[in-house]
């Protein structure tokens, strides 16, 4: 992996570099499948969790993606912190700063926050989503699951449908699978639809069955209650019956296509609960994905200190 | 003192000539004067001599947020620019919403001495949309116009009610356009760039929908509205369509609007924060029309001051605005470069129109007028430094940029409160 301090979106990673990441993180898989979870790569080193909105899959994820591989992880929650008292990003990051921290996991509800605490530190900054811009290790655990399927992303064809409007993992997901020669359709009720998606490379169907037509990957991202009460939709019920994916609209997909969500899936929602606990569905598998892409960053970015 | 051999630029055409100015008033203005014994003679040659700049949009922050600018700082930052007189909005603590705050501005900009400076009045109380601001008392101390600045009065019966009073004092009401149920916690404009940078934009209809009630009530109250810093290519059309039917809308722009599109927020610079937010390409394009075609009467700078801490945080969490008095007459002169203005058509929009729209003095090069210049040369480049501005906000996003088109003197009431050389 080319020299870079920070991992802060799929947007300005090149797809070399998404491949290294993807190659290592398979590696990684294959050992924590044989429960192989004492790794000697970050021994010695200090990896801060700093969470500004409330996580247990991804926080939970990078501690124990730091910790197998040896770390020291202190886990940073804006609920217990000096946050609380007022203290800026910029001193925060400081201070974790000059304790000596050799990684900085940021999750923070403004987009560009990992950006500014990147300028800030010297340690290396992991952005765990912030606002609605991006969630890389989500995107690249997303890949991650694919290349156990496909051997090559080129071509293949992924269905995204849910809250695009407010998704960051939307987002990183059609970064980086367009970066690997992925083809990305997406549908959505116009209202959780984002203003200029389309320029991204994203293609933008008029139906969800057109959206999954031919697709090797259906992935159905979180509705939130409280769009409901934002006046996006007027209920989770007709988001359902119209937006919803069941196995009449899966049937439009190619035979065997991945079912996948980042999580927490409402049941009946996004998906049926046919399709979550069917037998192509890898819901389950991301959550192992994600632990062995987190470990894959956290070695590429700090392996030339450890050599 | 005699401006020797500057390029004057009067209504309507630019001649070459001298200016001889005696006890605060322009005395001559001739092709060529001889200089009285002891007369001093400031030698113009390549340089514009301008009516003394006025910019109707400004933030001073005092009273209450003396860290991000004050009255001497701001004042020194205007004649710095070009400018010799500013109108100061009127969103500082306390608010200026009655007479106390309107003389205590008027007193410290006499102290200061650098510019002249109009305070504008709130149009409610304490800025809150409820009870109209003593707007009779305000005149009486010296506001010159009113304005909720920051946000618009959201009852458009208040704002009925507050057009019609004012007008009994000669006021105008400058309306900042922005309809809070549509902006909706928005930071940025909404497009490709919001998307990209996860950023919450809002869609130009959340300006739209003002500039549209302020026409609709100005029209059928038949009294006059002035729009502030239009950004949107939708809200150029609205304004340019009721002024063609005779509406008495006039509107102001500023130079970010015209200079910057929503590109500029792609790295979450803080700087780039403004409102309304910077947009499209379209929307530039269609200001610079506006400006071309009188759509648009003035250009401001709304310079609006923050102390650094203001900035350095989360892009949600910074402070709006741009400092912008320092930069103001050398983006505006690019549209002079570009062949969309000439000299004439910039100092109209930068001096006459702001004057002609609040009633003030000013605005106009003639024998017995007060001797407000500003002297410039145009031509030459320079980069802009925020370490060297004077004013306190160093807030701007056209750090680093190459401009054209630097203030030599500003000259106040014969005064010179500006010479670039120091002295």
């Amino acid at each position: 992996m080319k020299r870079r301090k920070d991992i802060l979106g799929l947007r300005e990673l090149e797809a070399e570099e998404i491949d290294e990441i993807l190659t290592v993180g398979l590696s990684m898989k294959k050992l924590l499948k044989q429960n192989i979870k004492k790794l000697p790569h970050l021994g010695g080193r200090s990896v801060i969790t700093l969470f500004y909105e409330n996580s247990t899959r991804t926080r939970c994820s990078f501690e124990l993606a730091a910790k197998y591989m040896g770390a020291h992880v202190v886990n940073v929650s804006s609920a217990t912190s000096s946050v609380q008292k007022g203290e800026t990003l910029v001193d925060t990051g400081k201070t974790l700063d000059a304790m000596r921290s050799d990684v900085i996991v940021i999750r923070h509800p403004v987009g560009g926050a990992p950006q500014l605490l990147a300028k800030t530190v010297r340690a290396h900054v992991i952005n765990a989503g912030d606002g609605m811009n991006e969630h890389p290790s989500q995107a690249l655990l997303d890949m991650l699951t694919m290349r156990e399927s496909f051997p090559t992303l080129a071509g293949r064809k992924i269905a995204i449908l849910g809250d695009i409007g407010h998704s960051r993992v939307a987002k990183s997901d059609l970064f980086g699978l367009t970066k690997l020669g992925a083809e990305v359709t997406m549908y959505a009720p116009r209202t959780l639809l984002p203003t200029g998606i389309e320029h991204m490379g994203a293609k933008i169907c008029s139906s969800r069955e057109e959206a999954v037509e031919g697709a090797d990957v259906v992935m159905g991202l979180r509705i939130q209650l409280e769009r409901q009460h934002a006046g996006n939709f007027p209920s989770l019920g007709e988001y359902a019956k119209f937006y919803g994916v069941d196995e009449t609209v899966l049937r439009y997909a190619k035979p065997g296509a991945l079912v996948m969500h980042p999580g927490p899936v409402n049941r009946g929602v996004e998906l049926t609960s046919a399709l979550i606990d069917g037998e192509t569905s890898k819901i389950e598998e991301q959550v192992l994905s994600g632990i062995a892409v987190r470990m894959a960053m956290l070695f590429l970015l700090t392996k030339e200190e450890i050599a | 003192m005699i401006l020797r051999g500057g390029t004057l630029v009067l209504e309507t055409k630019t001649v070459h000539g001298d200016i001889r100015i005696a006890n605060g008033k322009i005395a001559e203005i001739s092709p060529a004067l001889l200089p009285e014994t002891g007369e001093d003679v400031i030698d113009c040659t390549g340089l514009l001599v301008m009516p003394g700049l006025i910019d109707m949009h400004v933030h001073l922050r005092e009273p209450g947020f003396e860290r991000k600018e004050d009255i001497a700082s701001g004042a020194a930052a205007a004649v710095k620019g070009g400018f010799t007189q500013i109108c100061c909005m009127p969103n500082t603590k306390p608010v200026v919403d009655n007479k106390v705050v309107v003389t205590y501005i008027k007193a410290r900009a006499r102290e200061v001495g650098l510019c002249k400076i109009h305070p504008i009045g709130a149009i409610t109380e304490g800025q809150e949309g409820k009870t109209l601001s003593a707007i009779g008392a305000m005149k009486q101390a010296g506001a010159v116009a009113l304005s909720e600045d920051g946000k618009s009065v959201a009852s458009a019966g208040l704002m009925a009610n507050a057009m019609m009073y004012a007008a009994d004092f000669g006021l105008k009401c400058l309306c900042h356009c922005e309809d809070a149920s549509l902006v909706d916690g928005g930071v940025v404009h909404e497009g490709y760039y919001a998307t990209l940078t996860g950023l919450k934009g809002s869609i130009r209809a959340a300006e739209d929908l003002v500039i549209a009630r302020e026409i609709c009530l100005a029209e059928s109250l038949d009294l006059p509205v002035h729009i502030c810093h239009v950004s949107t290519y939708s809200g150029v059309q609205l304004i340019r369509e009721a002024k063609a039917r005779g509406v008495k809308v006039t509107a102001e722009t500023c130079p970010h609007y015209f200079t910057l599109t929503d590109e500029a927020i792609k790295d979450f610079d803080p700087m780039t924060k403004v409102n309304p937010p910077l947009r499209e390409e379209r929307d530039r394009l269609a200001i610079v029309e506006g400006l071309k075609d009188g759509t648009i009467d003035c250009i401001v700078s709304d310079h609006a001051p923050h102390h650094a801490d203001d900035k350095n945080v989360e892009y949600n969490y910074a402070a709006f605005g741009i400092s912008g008095l320092e930069t103001s007459f050398a983006l505006s002169n690019a549209l002079v470069k570009a062949g969309a203005l000439d000299y004439c058509g910039l100092v109209r929009r930068m001096s006459a129109n702001p004057a002609k729209i609040l009633f003030l003095e000013g605005g106009k090069i003639e024998e017995g007028a007060a001797a407000d210049l500003t002297v410039a040369d145009p031509d030459e480049v320079w980069t802009v430094d925020p370490a060297a501005f004077v004013s306190k906000g160093k807030n701007t996003p056209f750090a680093g940029r190459e401009v054209c088109g630097k203030i030599k003197y500003t000259i106040v009431d014969g005064e010179i409160k500006y010479r670039e050389d120091g002295r």
